[in-house]
């Protein structure tokens, strides 16, 4: 059950073993994560992320194996995470995402299709599977990994950030339409991350670990802010990145 | 259906239940035996998250609030929905107050009965089930009467049982006599912890009220400076003998209309208010005569001060130690003074003896009691470490105001949680009652 802080004793992480996703349990596991399910597509790296949690505080680990290409089976993927908890959930943390490659991924339609799949469709699909569940409980929370590329989508990664904006703006309008349920949604808003995701980049100015993000979700559950961002700094950045005219936004966009 | 949101007073983490207001046992009866999950709710004071339960019913005990005549002998029988003030009202005027009040005079009888309160007295008179002489309670296996003598261990069980054991329709009372609806109150003021304790240790046995209100933001040689007030009820020699009845408690005259600002009570504005407190109190007073309501329930005067604390609400931190362990309460306060965290109106009482409600708080010994802001991002650690001081020193945290501790402490904090939870199998099973505090520390010792 979440306590006063917001801190969650009964968890699902969806694209539980990305470094992001991993940094964020470790942080809930400290604090009151008893009951966790993990899900994610590779088994190997579902089961590390398990024994991590258990290292971390968490009590009972469960994993569910699933597939981000296929949104025709979220249902499936979310019905299995709540009956594997098998209580009331507290949190759900949807993590799923993967940046692509833009440069090949610009020239073929099948990439193409699946980094907005894993992006938007399926995290939407879970989305519509969670709702009913969540206001029959009458309580539960819902942290969305959005990013600031869906600010202002940049030109060397537009299908990751065309795909990112989309959730975010259709999380904050189903975030409204969860008024008087008892569920709230928040999306996180990270700048450039170091992880697994981003190695071999080049570091932007305001780039920060996988903890900082956690730490930002920690301190977002206990304040319930709507719209989060790692680091907080990135909110006024972005009301001045959002209305740089084009060719300026160009000089630091494809930097 | 009505559906609502509903958060304790502390106004920290809601769900949504749906609530109804059955009028009869019967109907209680029915509810318990066709919904699958299920808790009472009185009017809403327990600071945490003991009378909701996210996607379940949540019963108003507002459907029980009839008050029988008062006997002879000071004996009421009165609804569990009747509030303390309710039934003021009605006994005040002749002559009969409740033998146990809590901080305030708006909770239901019910309420009362599932936190097992306690007031001033408690060194002298007990908590609140050394008062009631017998309930009736609605249980998924039937419904009974239920006292010291009829089915004692669910007596107890209820007392101070979180509302998990039944739900009370109705209950009767011992009254306390009183000649005088003032108090003679005596008031001392402290510099620092140490001298405020030695005196509550020395003399408090002399008072049937005593209380400390502790200054938790004073670091250095004046840490933990308080104002110990204790009183014994006034006589009708005190009176105005051109009045001829006892006046019953006014209602609030003020309230807080609105949500305060995020960070309205903060380090400083709490200093300031914890300093002006602190001097208003004089160094030394004896005998002064105060209405029972301004000595017993003194923010019953402004309705829905917890708005105070703005959007993310506050939590109540409360914990009793044994009486040797009173280092326990230095070190707290300690710890607390130099977090800087802001807390005001810390109290600070002496429990006597406990009652056999295996859930119920008091222990013989100190109780210290903190109203805290959420915000601080340290606040959720330095109150796990208060735990485990308070474990250590072989106390507990307060059920009824907690909404935040670990579930894996309950059983240490307390360890006849197996004798409540067999209580809890023989009237229901099924495991139909249950709250958002229940899930969250599994008091059914699954």
């Amino acid at each position: 059950m979440d306590n006063a802080f917001g801190q969650p004793q009964n968890v699902i992480v969806l694209g539980a073993t990305s470094d992001i996703a991993r940094a964020i349990t470790r942080r809930l596991c400290t604090a009151r994560g008893r009951r966790i399910v993990l899900a994610g597509r590779d088994r190997t790296r579902l089961d590390e992320a398990a024994a991590e949690a258990r290292d971390y505080g968490a009590t009972t680990v469960a994993t569910v194996v699933f597939d981000a290409l296929a949104p025709d089976h979220a249902g499936d993927t979310v019905r299995a995470c709540l009956d594997a908890l098998g209580e009331p959930v507290d949190l759900v943390v949807i993590a799923v995402g993967e940046l692509g490659n833009q440069s090949h991924d610009q020239t073929d339609p099948d990439r193409a299709a699946e980094v907005i799949t894993v992006n938007l469709t399926w995290p939407a699909a879970a989305l519509s599977a969670l709702r009913a569940p969540l206001i029959a409980q009458g309580r539960g929370r819902v942290v969305v990994l959005s990013s600031v590329a869906a600010l202002r989508v940049r030109p060397s990664a537009y299908l990751y950030g065309a795909a990112k904006a989309g959730l975010d703006q259709m999380c904050l309008a189903l975030a409204d339409t969860l008024d008087g349920t008892g569920v709230t949604l928040q999306i996180v808003r990270p700048g450039f991350v170091r992880s697994k995701m981003t190695t071999g980049l080049a570091e932007p100015p305001f780039t920060t670990g996988v903890s900082e993000v956690a730490e930002v979700v920690v301190r977002g559950l206990e304040s319930g802010d709507r719209v989060l961002y790692s680091p907080p700094v990135l909110r006024y950045v972005f009301t001045v990145m959002r209305v740089l005219p084009r060719r300026l936004w160009r000089l630091v966009a494809d930097r | 259906m009505t559906r609502a949101t509903l958060t304790g007073w502390g106004r920290t983490a809601p769900s949504v239940a749906e609530v109804l207001t059955p009028t009869s046992e019967d109907q209680v009866s029915e509810l318990l035996a066709t919904r699958p999950a299920l808790v009472a709710r009185g009017l809403g004071r327990s600071y945490g998250d003991a009378a909701q339960l996210g996607g379940g019913v949540v019963v108003d005990n507002r459907g029980f609030v009839e008050i029988g005549p008062i006997s002879a002998a000071g004996v009421v029988t009165a609804g569990a929905g009747v509030s303390i003030d309710e039934l003021l009202a009605v006994s005040l005027p002749r002559g009969w107050f409740v033998a146990v009040t809590p901080g305030t005079r708006q909770v239901s009888l019910g309420g009362a009965v599932a936190s097992d309160v306690h007031g001033k007295n408690h060194h002298r008179d007990g908590s609140f089930a050394a008062h009631v002489l017998s309930m009736r309670l609605v249980t998924p296996r039937g419904t009974r009467t239920v006292s010291r003598r009829e089915d004692p261990d669910l007596f107890w069980a209820t007392m101070g049982g979180m509302g998990l054991t039944g739900i009370v329709t109705t209950l009767t009372l011992q009254l306390l006599a009183v000649g005088s609806d003032q108090v003679r109150v005596d008031t001392d003021r402290f510099n620092d912890l140490d001298a405020v304790m030695a005196a509550m240790t020395e003399g408090d046995d002399a008072y049937r009220y005593s209380v400390a209100w502790v200054d938790c933001m004073t670091r250095g040689t004046h840490m933990g400076r308080a104002i110990l007030t204790r009183a014994e009820h006034a006589d009708a020699t005190d009176r105005d003998p051109s009045d001829t009845a006892l006046a019953a408690p006014r209602p609030a005259r003020l309230a807080v209309p609105l949500t305060a600002p995020r960070g309205l009570l903060n380090p400083l504005s709490i200093r300031i208010f914890n300093e002006a407190w602190f001097r208003s109190a004089p160094r030394q007073r004896r005998g002064e005569l105060q209405s029972l309501s301004s000595f017993f329930h003194p923010l019953d005067g402004v309705r829905d001060w917890n708005r105070l604390y703005g959007p993310r609400g506050f939590v109540q931190y409360q914990f009793c130690v044994p009486t040797s362990e009173g280092q326990c309460v230095v070190d707290a306060i300690s710890r607390l003074s130099s977090s800087r965290l802001p807390s005001f109106l810390a109290v600070l009482k002496r429990f006597g003896p406990a009652d056999p409600g295996p859930l119920s708080f008091p222990i013989p010994g100190w109780t210290l009691a903190l109203d805290l802001p959420v915000g601080p991002p340290t606040l959720g650690r330095v109150l796990d470490e208060l735990d485990e001081l308070v474990v250590a020193a072989g106390g507990r945290v307060y059920l009824a105001k907690d909404a935040r501790l670990a579930p894996e402490r309950v059983r240490a904090m307390y360890p006849r949680l197996n004798d409540f939870a067999a209580v809890r199998a023989r009237v229901d099973p099924e495991g139909r009652l249950t709250s958002d505090l229940d899930r969250r520390l599994n008091l059914g010792g699954r």
